[in-house]
């Protein structure tokens, strides 16, 4: 058979083409032509090579926000991965309680997220909210997400936890249902307890799902922005300043754009490592030989 | 090792069943001997995995008790009853290591580890899977993962019996037959009691010593492999089991013939005297290999019409109709086939009367 030398084909990738150009590719490549360069106005500006990039990796604040984004996601991975698997196992496997559960689980993920920064904002206040009021003046508990540090970690901790465990708890529920239920057959005849149905079965069956969970997580915990900014605004002091936080300030408020485009780049770098690094690492578990 | 007894056995998967057709298992009642290989043969459907999950434990019947060994254990859950089961699909512990499968049901039950790898060892020997105990046991093909699962039952000494669901249907032809021949051998070498659910009467008439024909959740007949071909008892098992299935036709008895739509068959005297006090709708039916075709008219020959030839390489199936209903005929290579016109002979040794689909007594 004779295979005919026709490009046409070509053109249907074009319309994914420009879509990604406009979407990923040109806003990136304008990031980069902001990182280095030193822009007065418009029309005005130097070349500037490194010294943005130079200067943010030297930046102490900078520092400072990635470890207490390191802090955020740890947690977050810590706290959500084992709460969402649990409520999974724990969830009815049929009748008129599956759709129950799993509307009323996913009700956080559908509300706007500078809604659920306002929420949780009313919420702890200390004065009319309901958490923040019952723990001062109910049980006495001095509570302050806008004075204390660690109430407002607390109170940051508690929303995102609340607003994204659904997801892992979805993602593993779907994962749990597609085990055949001749596995649990095998492991009631095997006499396999609960615990090594979980372990031996249960988890590594739902090792894909649980990649994907891990690996969002990550993502949106390392990138979160509008929850903790309509909360906390990054306060007090610097102590809720994430990452995204502090990348806006640069960037819009103080309007410096060289520098700015360097942390978008540093930024966009870290978590594209750590994404390869996790998922190489997630992809190998369970998987070595033993010899 | 056990002897298994079904007592009244009944299971239906609606919380209240009253009518008969509410039932997947209609009244069961049957004993599988100490160290038997026995197969439960039948279409999808009609009920074998479900007794074979009542035999296992996985589900209680809501009629019936389940002995072992006399001992009823209808109400204890599998991991109590020494039992062990072969799914459709390969079930495996994707993490482990082919060893640490095999030892799996073993450390469950709390048995020391210098015990435990003895008895994988002897039982990795039997099953062939000694070169690869140290493989992750999700990287082997088919037909050795099902052998992992058959290990998994075999490492407990004190299994009653082994349960198969239709353990062949992942495993490519060539392989099948291998491991069929390896079941064999197993059951040959350790004589435990074997119950082998099946859709495949190959597979169910080499494998077993004993096989039970089922349909719409009844055990229609047990027998050896040649008795279910020679002596079926029901219209089904005539019909399911042999390659073309049995031939049945309609007919009335008239003295010592079953007339066909006008064409007289002659029975031998005790089928027909049988056939004349039966009630219900009457059948005759004879295995296509045993109908006699000739060419000419004869003794006790009837003619009927050649509606195609299939050519089967080792042997061929002549379609015909007679008296306006269709039946087969098998006959070796080699035997000439008349135009369209043929006499049949039916021997009257062969020739069987059914009346509603059961065989007359």
């Amino acid at each position: 058979m004779e295979k005919w030398p026709n490009n046409k084909a070509w053109l249907l990738v074009l319309p994914v083409f420009v879509i990604v150009a406009f979407s990923a590719i040109i806003p990136l490549m304008t990031v980069i032509n902001y990182s280095v360069q030193d822009i007065f106005g418009p029309g005005q500006s130097v070349f500037v090579g490194t010294e943005w990039f130079r200067e943010m990796l030297a930046d102490k604040r900078l520092h400072d926000a990635l470890w207490r984004q390191f802090l955020f996601s740890g947690l977050v991975l810590a706290i959500e991965m084992p709460l969402g698997i649990l409520i999974a196992l724990a969830m009815p496997k049929k009748g008129w309680g599956v759709p129950v559960c799993l509307i009323t689980i996913a009700l956080p993920l559908l509300i706007p997220w500078n809604t659920i920064g306002t929420i949780w904002m009313i919420f702890t206040r200390p004065d009319i909210g309901l958490f923040g009021a019952g723990m001062n003046n109910l049980l006495g508990i001095p509570f302050d997400h806008t004075d204390n540090w660690l109430d407002a970690w607390i109170t940051v901790m508690l929303m995102e936890v609340w607003h994204w465990t659904p997801l892992v708890v979805l993602l593993a529920y779907a994962g749990l249902r597609a085990i055949p239920e001749a596995y649990y057959q095998a492991a009631r005849i095997d006499g396999a307890s609960s615990w090594a149905t979980f372990l031996y079965i249960q988890l590594p069956k739902m090792r894909g799902v649980l990649t994907i969970a891990f690996l969002l997580r990550f993502m949106d915990s390392f990138l979160i922005y509008a929850e903790p900014f309509v909360l906390t605004g990054g306060g007090p002091g610097n102590s809720t300043t994430f990452l995204s936080i502090y990348l806006v300030k640069i960037a819009l408020l103080q309007f410096d754009l060289g520098p700015g485009g360097a942390f978008s780049l540093i930024y966009f770098v870290i978590v594209l490592l750590f994404c390869f690094i996790f998922y190489q690492a997630l992809q190998r578990v369970g998987k070595g030989e033993k010899v | 090792m056990a002897r298994i007894e079904l007592n009244e056995v009944a299971h239906s998967y609606l919380p209240k069943p009253v009518k008969d057709s509410d039932y997947a298992l209609k009244r069961i009642h049957n004993v599988w001997e100490d160290g038997v290989a026995c197969a439960l043969l039948g279409p999808s459907g009609c009920g074998k995995t479900t007794l074979l999950n009542i035999v296992s434990g996985l589900l209680v019947p809501s009629n019936g008790r389940v002995l072992y060994d006399g001992n009823d254990v209808t109400a204890l859950p599998p991991e109590k009853r020494n039992i062990a089961q072969v799914f459709q699909f390969p079930v495996l512990y994707d993490t482990m290591t082919v060893f640490d499968n095999l030892a799996f049901p073993l450390r469950n039950r709390g048995i020391d580890e210098g015990a435990v790898k003895k008895r994988v060892l002897e039982v990795a020997d039997i099953l062939d899977l000694a070169p690869f105990l140290n493989k992750r046991a999700a990287g082997l093909a088919a037909d050795a993962k099902q052998k992992i699962s058959l290990g998994r039952g075999l490492v407990r000494s004190d299994v009653a019996a082994i349960l198969f669901d239709e353990p062949l249907t992942v495993i490519d032809p060539q392989m099948k037959w291998h491991l069929r021949s390896k079941l064999k051998e197993i059951h040959k070498e350790l004589k435990l009691t074997f119950i082998y659910v099946t859709h495949d009467q190959v597979e169910a008439l080499t494998f077993a010593d004993q096989v039970a024909v089922m349909f719409e959740g009844e055990m229609v007949q047990i027998g050896s492999p040649q008795d279910l071909f020679e002596n079926p008892e029901h219209k089904f098992v005539g019909y399911f089991i042999g390659s073309p299935g049995m031939n049945f036709l309609e007919c009335t008895i008239e003295g010592n013939e079953a007339r066909v739509n006008g064409t007289g068959i002659v029975l031998d005297e005790e089928t027909a005297a049988k056939g004349r006090k039966a009630q219900g709708k009457l059948e005759l039916g004879i295995r296509p290999m045993y109908l006699g075709l000739h060419a000419g008219p004869g003794d006790a020959r009837v003619k009927a019409k050649i509606k195609g030839v299939e050519d089967l390489g080792s042997y061929r199936i002549v379609a015909l109709t007679l008296g306006g209903q269709t039946l087969k005929a098998r006959l070796p290579e080699g035997q000439p086939i008349p135009e369209s016109e043929v006499w049949l002979a039916f021997p009257p040794k062969w020739t069987r009367l059914f009346a509603d689909g059961r065989l007359i007594k």
